[in-house]
């Protein structure tokens, strides 16, 4: 059935009010049951799923109920910040997943039961993950081998370097 | 052409009664959520860094055309749309709700015969949707999956290698896949069967909605099943268990429509001989009544027992009743008794009825 309020959404909501003992039951929309409510009882905190992801995100800090909240982190690329995620269950960017991936990884599993995808890789941005990881790895053990002054093996690893770089610069055309 | 004409036509392709499993299933939809790697998610956007979204979008399914890509693609920017025409693409599945609120820096491509939708800046940058009548969910994946390659040659996609593709909620994260199947299930909401079997369903990490979105009731006897998990499994298994489990449900309903039939013949004939009177001869009906009784008089189409009414008219006026539909047909805001009014007449003429 329709809102009783604004006849023109579907209600979802029964919303049952005692005023001087008399009870009344509107069944209305949800935007019309925020605005009702609103009106009688000042503000209600909408519970919905990105409220359960927040508290499963923020579980973690533990921090005590009613304290005030830190900001905490923020994310370095679109500047969303702990708290923003803790509000609005929703993050900012793809560089989020990677600042809060410690954060995340819990919910993840929570909500899917695993954290690790099997699924579709994209043509083109799948094969340039795969190679700005190589690339990264590459980087890392040049700097070991550098360490260790093996520096035919590093003239080595540099080459495959630039190639691979080369590789992808060429993709993106 | 196109989007306008999308809002002046009912009929949509998904609405006709020609798909498999027609008798039960309505309607099957494939959606996947993709965003794009550089650029914040559209709840972070500012008005104008989401209008570049759009023009990225725009560029990519020219390209995806140009490269033979999938049919006639158009792209309206829903600031572009008066609210009633807003309000009657959510009517008629092709977007959500939630694509309206904030509608200005909102977006969406349909494609020509309306099967293929892009919503552009809802929750996620793109959502891609494939919507087709009966049973097909293999068939819309497989035209998404096409869609989504051809516009990732253009568009540079969010995609972590160990979590797949990322998303603005960690819900869709993964595959970002939502497949779902709208269902007509009457003769088990009869036999009151439809609590233990729904009951079952979502023992099987797979959703249970009434029509139309969020609420718990459904109208119309209409439930949509959809996956509730997008990470883990491939897409081919998601999709594969939605099938298998929707095959279930189909058998139960049958059961449950035969076994009316046999024991209960003049009850089931009465009531769906009543909802023809009703809507061939009403003057005013609530959006609840046309709705039972648009109900009962599909069951009795789907049994044979009443043959002068095609299938696909009936889902075409389960959406053509809804408000902003009567609005663009008496083309002018109404209030909700003239609605009632229209609504009635609508059906009527529609029916072949004066």
């Amino acid at each position: 059935m329709n809102c009783e309020r604004c006849q023109a959404r579907p209600a979802v909501v029964h919303l049952t009010e005692i005023v001087n003992s008399k009870k009344r039951t509107l069944r209305l929309c949800e935007q019309c049951a925020r605005e009702v409510q609103a009106e009688s009882f000042g503000l209600i905190p909408q519970l919905g799923l990105h409220n359960f992801l927040a508290s499963l995100f923020s579980n973690q800090v533990a921090a005590p109920f009613g304290a005030a909240v830190s900001q905490g982190e923020k994310c370095p690329s679109c500047g969303l910040s702990e708290a923003q995620f803790a509000q609005s269950g929703l993050l900012g960017c793809a560089e989020c997943y990677r600042k809060f991936s410690n954060r995340l990884d819990p919910v993840f599993r929570r909500i899917h039961g695993i954290s690790k995808h099997t699924g579709k890789v994209p043509l083109r941005t799948g094969g340039k993950v795969l190679l700005s990881k190589e690339i990264d790895r590459l980087k890392a053990s040049l700097r070991e081998v550098i360490g260790r002054e093996e520096f035919e093996e590093a003239a080595l690893i540099r080459d495959r370097i630039r190639d691979l770089e080369k590789e992808m610069a060429g993709e993106a055309d | 052409m196109s989007i306008k004409e999308t809002v002046n036509n009912p009929h949509s392709h998904w609405m006709e009664a020609s798909g498999p499993e027609a008798d039960v299933v309505v309607s099957s939809r494939v959606r996947v959520a993709r965003n794009l790697n550089k650029s914040p998610f559209p709840h972070l956007l500012s008005e104008s860094d989401a209008r570049d979204i759009a023009h990225s979008v725009r560029l990519a399914i020219g390209n995806a055309e140009a490269g033979g890509g999938p049919r006639s693609l158009d792209l309206v920017e829903l600031g572009e749309l008066t609210p009633v025409e807003r309000q009657i693409l959510v009517e008629k599945h092709l977007i959500s709700p939630d694509l309206l609120e904030n509608f200005n820096r909102k977006a969406v491509v349909i494609s020509q015969d309306e099967v293929i939708s892009i919503m552009i800046n809802e929750e996620d940058h793109l959502r891609l949707q494939c919507l087709l009548p009966g049973l097909q969910l293999k068939e819309a994946w497989d035209s998404i999956n096409l869609l989504d390659d051809e516009l990732e040659k253009t568009l540079e996609y969010a995609y972590d290698e160990e979590l797949g593709y990322l998303t603005s909620c960690p819900t869709n994260v993964g595959t970002g896949l939502r497949a779902s199947v709208m269902l007509h299930l009457p003769g088990l909401v009869l036999v009151n069967r439809i609590k233990d079997v729904l009951g079952s369903v979502s023992k099987l990490g797979l959703t249970v909605r009434g029509l139309y979105g969020e609420g718990t009731e459904a109208s119309g006897d209409l439930f949509q099943v959809s996956n509730q998990i997008t990470m883990g499994q491939t897409e081919e298994d998601i999709i594969n268990a939605l099938i298998s489990v929707t095959g279930q449900i189909v058998n139960s309903e049958r059961a449950a429509r035969e076994a009316l039939l046999r024991e209960r013949r003049e009850h089931i004939e009465d009531r769906v001989g009543r909802a023809y009177g009703l809507l061939t001869h009403a003057r005013i009906m609530s959006s609840e009544e046309a709705v039972r009784l648009l109900s009962d008089l599909r069951l009795g189409v789907s049994l044979k027992l009443i043959d002068i009414i095609p299938a696909n008219l009936i889902t075409e006026l389960m959406v053509m009743i809804r408000p902003a539909f009567l609005v663009k047909k008496a083309g002018k805001d109404i209030s909700s008794f003239a609605r009632d009014v229209v609504r009635a007449t609508l059906i009527r003429e529609k029916m072949g009825f004066k």
